[in-house]
């Protein structure tokens, strides 16, 4: 095995240990899909339970907020080297069109800038039944499943202390 | 009962819980309205009230809620202060939202209320605001806008 596939695996294992104990995360059945060095993507099962049309059965924009915001942010864990938490400062998200009722969903995470202090990120939202077949219908346009949604999010650095670190917490 | 029927009685009886309870995403949250009967803060714009509820949580460690149930949070109040102001039978459809996190979420009760600056004839602006103990604390501010059908 080459060094950057054990580099790949070591990534998926940090970002699903991250995601293991996000009790939120766990209620909605969010899984890691896959990672290398570059991206993260994070699958949201499709569910009845975080329908937020019930006339049309598409999700809430909510529950694509917890998923866009936890697939960055594992993704800042996961990309920075050691164990360093950081708070979502800002979120801003764009919706392309409703999902499609039925289908999953696959968080497409990348880091675009670590600085000292802050960590920027952007995301993708797509849709299929596989993430190979929601890749597919990204691409195709016209189909059922291009992209639903755009994220932009920037994330605070506090430093490598786990647990105690507030939130930009002024309490 | 249908949607359009779930709405027109609770505009009609001023009583949004069976509304709220036909949206799955708000009974997965735990979303309920603030009795507005209830109120001694002389204001009346519509309140939202996200009850202490372990299944939100996002950080075991603080404990915090999890931003996006927060940001979930937000929007669905958002959404919910159009249905219970504006005419229309349907569904807002969000197509922004802009959130900045200000505070931890503490794992308690936290509050939501909605300015609607702009209602045109096909989108609305909504800034959203919230709380968990003071009202001039908040732990999130965000903007939302939503096309109306």
């Amino acid at each position: 095995m080459s060094n950057m596939q054990e580099k790949h695996i070591a990534n998926t294992e940090k970002a699903a240990r991250f995601l293991s104990v996000l009790p939120h995360c766990k209620l909605l059945g969010m899984t890691i899909e896959f990672v290398d060095d570059q991206i993260l993507v994070m699958r949201l099962p499709y569910s009845p339970i975080i329908v937020g049309n019930p006339l049309t059965g598409t999700v809430h924009g909510g529950s694509l907020t917890t998923l866009m915001d936890t697939a960055c942010g594992t993704g800042v864990f996961t990309f920075l080297p050691g164990h360093e938490l950081c708070p979502t400062l800002d979120l801003r998200v764009d919706y392309m069109k409703a999902a499609t009722p039925g289908l999953d969903l696959f968080a497409v995470a990348k880091v675009t800038r670590i600085s000292s202090s802050v960590v920027f990120t952007r995301c993708d939202v797509i849709q299929g039944k596989t993430y190979a077949e929601a890749v597919a219908n990204a691409e195709s346009e016209g189909s059922t499943g291009d992209l639903v949604a755009t994220c932009a999010a920037a994330f605070m650095r506090i430093g490598q202390a786990m647990g105690t670190a507030k939130s930009g917490d002024t309490k | 009962m249908t949607f359009e029927q779930v709405l027109t009685a609770a505009r009609n009886n001023k009583d949004y819980r069976a509304l709220i309870e036909s949206i799955p995403y708000a009974q997965l949250i735990g979303l309920q309205p603030v009795d507005q009967s209830q109120r001694t803060d002389g204001f009346s714009a519509p309140r939202f009230y996200l009850p202490k509820n372990p299944n939100n949580i996002g950080n075991p460690i603080l404990p915090a809620i999890h931003g996006g149930v927060i940001g979930g949070f937000m929007e669905m109040s958002a959404s919910l202060h159009l249905l219970m102001t504006m005419d229309s039978l349907a569904m807002p459809k969000i197509i922004d939202f802009s959130l900045d996190y200000l505070r931890a979420g503490r794992h308690q009760d936290t509050y939501a209320e909605c300015q609607v600056w702009r209602q045109g004839n096909r989108v609305a602006n909504v800034a959203i605001t919230a709380w968990q103990n003071d009202i001039d604390q908040p732990i999130a501010t965000a903007r939302a806008h939503f096309l109306l059908v």
